[in-house]
């Protein structure tokens, strides 16, 4: 009971601070304009990168471009969400580095959440709709037997692709509590996961396609669901059900995340200055 | 103190400076590590479908990738070197102290600049171009020569990257944010260097303009030039040509700005 109790507690002090910080963003509404286009373009750059490729070829480790576009839409609209609920966590370096953590200790609030609804940005919406928009297009142009559970495991996988990335954001920030600041090391796996993602398993070598499936399990926010849907193989065999498998791989990341999460901030001693 | 001496002493600040982070360096050479391995694997598959695209064969696109993550940092392709702090300083009115003393603005900010690119390339791009050349099929010469051209093309693609970051920096005197201006930045730097993909890759029309703009001198000439794709004396003068254009333009708009802006501060 005290548990729920700490959750709602934390999604309430998440929703106020976050509050805070939209409302702050608001005040320069022309440069807020400015910024959510500017991430719009900037996000969307590796699709332009993409379809550069594509001017020049016509599949890409055996997938064509709107299969390529599915994987791309789905990768980046479920980080987005990750980087719009989490994404301030890479700036705990900085915290760390300054002191100015332990501020975030004292107040009867859990840490959690003031870290993760730190400098909320309404600006990442940017990400998320460009993810969406090529997702959309995606849906149109690909060539699929649609079916009852084929649809649903699409929103199904934006979702559960959500919550592995924010495990992701998690357990790095408790990385970064341990190392002091390495916020490089965490984009290599949240931006570098999201990257790897954009592009078809095939392109890669089999020992790091098993990698991101069986130890950083980065796989199920796309590639293999999506390899179900698009009837495509997968380069590992994995059995049947494991396309339906990424709300579970989620929810196991998350226990995980917390874990790591809890045994980062019990070693977190303050720089002292 | 000679003046040459001056900005060498402010280049080694800059390089110390960076230096001085040594965590953060460890943590970006990881990073930059990652990312050209997912490059390559997308790379040689592109390269698989189009033997020759661009005029590169598989090791030679491969090469071009661990270079593009040697220089990302070095170059500040996306930005992040010098022209970030004198935003900062612009914006707050400390470039003040900047302009009273008794040295050249633009000099002495890309000495600093230059010094942070010396030590960007030496403690964060070395170590993942030798990580690439080692697990990798890359196309590196074995001629002494090419290489002496090369760092040459090195030295002249920091002075573009900074001439063009100098002149966003300065816009800032009339604009007095720089969120904006930086995000273009950004996104030319990341689009006309040929980070996403060589500029020679590039299709038609469009590649033709994008292979003549000044980004094109940070990274596809050093790696044409290393890989012996193009003449080495074009390759210079292109950049050569570049580089003063826009540190020319960078005086004018620097003396337009001290001339009728009027510094912030309280």
């Amino acid at each position: 009971m005290a548990e729920r109790g700490a959750v709602v507690e934390g999604l309430r002090a998440y929703r106020l601070i976050a509050g805070m910080w939209v409302r702050s963003s608001m005040t320069y509404r022309t440069s807020f304009a400015v910024t959510v286009v500017g991430n719009l373009l900037l996000t969307g750059l590796d699709f332009v990168g993409i379809l550069l490729m594509f001017s020049q070829v016509d599949r890409l480790g055996g997938w064509s471009l709107p299969e390529v576009a599915f994987l791309y839409g789905l990768s980046v609209t479920a980080f987005g969400f990750a980087d719009l609920v989490l994404g301030s966590m890479d700036a705990l370096g900085a915290r760390m580095r300054d002191g100015s953590f332990d501020v975030l200790l004292v107040r009867p609030v859990p840490v959690l959440a003031q870290v993760g609804a730190d400098r909320f940005a309404l600006r990442r919406l940017g990400r998320i709709t460009q993810g969406l928009a090529v997702l959309g297009w995606a849906l149109s142009a690909v060539d699929v037997e649609w079916t009852a559970a084929k649809v649903l495991l699409v929103p199904v996988m934006v979702l559960s692709g959500a919550v592995i990335f924010g495990a992701v954001f998690v357990a790095g920030a408790a990385f970064q509590i341990v190392a002091q600041d390495a916020a490089e090391v965490q984009n290599a796996f949240t931006y570098g996961g999201t990257t790897l993602l954009q592009y078809p398993p095939t392109v890669f070598g089999n020992d790091l396609v098993r990698g991101v499936t069986f130890t950083l399990p980065l796989a199920f926010v796309n590639w293999v669901p999506a390899a179900h849907v698009l009837g495509r193989p997968y380069p590992v065999a994995l059995p049947g059900w494991t396309a339906y498998a990424s709300p579970l791989v989620a929810a196991v990341c998350c226990g995980a995340a917390g874990l790591v999460w809890r045994s980062g901030l019990r070693a977190y001693r303050s720089t002292g200055s | 103190m000679g003046a040459g001496r001056l900005y060498l002493a402010v280049a080694a600040g800059g390089f110390r400076r960076y230096a001085t982070y040594r965590l953060a360096t460890a943590a970006g050479v990881f990073t930059n590590t990652v990312f050209g391995v997912i490059l390559v694997f997308t790379y040689l598959a592109l390269w698989e479908e189009r033997p020759g695209l661009g005029g590169y064969d598989q090791a030679q696109a491969v090469t071009y990738v661990w270079l593009g993550q040697c220089l990302f940092a070095t170059l500040a392709i996306q930005g992040g070197g010098a022209e970030k702090e004198l935003m900062e300083r612009i914006r707050t009115g400390e470039v003040a102290v900047d302009l009273y003393r008794p040295v050249d603005l633009q000099l002495w900010w890309l000495a600093g600049d230059l010094g942070r690119a010396a030590f960007q390339l030496l403690g964060r791009g070395v170590v993942p171009f030798l990580f690439g050349a080692a697990f990798f099929p890359t196309a590196l010469p074995t001629d002494v020569a090419r290489w002496a051209a090369f760092t040459v093309t090195l030295l002249l693609a920091g002075v573009v990257s900074f001439a063009i970051r100098y002149l966003v920096a300065l816009s800032v005197f009339w604009l007095l944010d720089g969120t904006g201006v930086n995000q273009a930045l950004m996104i030319a730097g990341l689009f006309f260097s040929g980070m996403l993909l060589p500029l020679n890759a590039f299709p038609g029309a469009f590649g033709e303009v994008v292979r003549v703009l000044p980004w094109a001198a940070q990274l596809q000439m050093p790696a044409d030039v290393l890989m012996g794709e193009t003449g080495v004396a074009g390759a210079l003068a292109f950049q050569a040509g570049w580089a003063v254009v826009l540190l020319a333009a960078g005086r004018a708009v620097q003396s337009a700005a001290t001339r009728r802006v009027v510094v912030q501060g309280g």
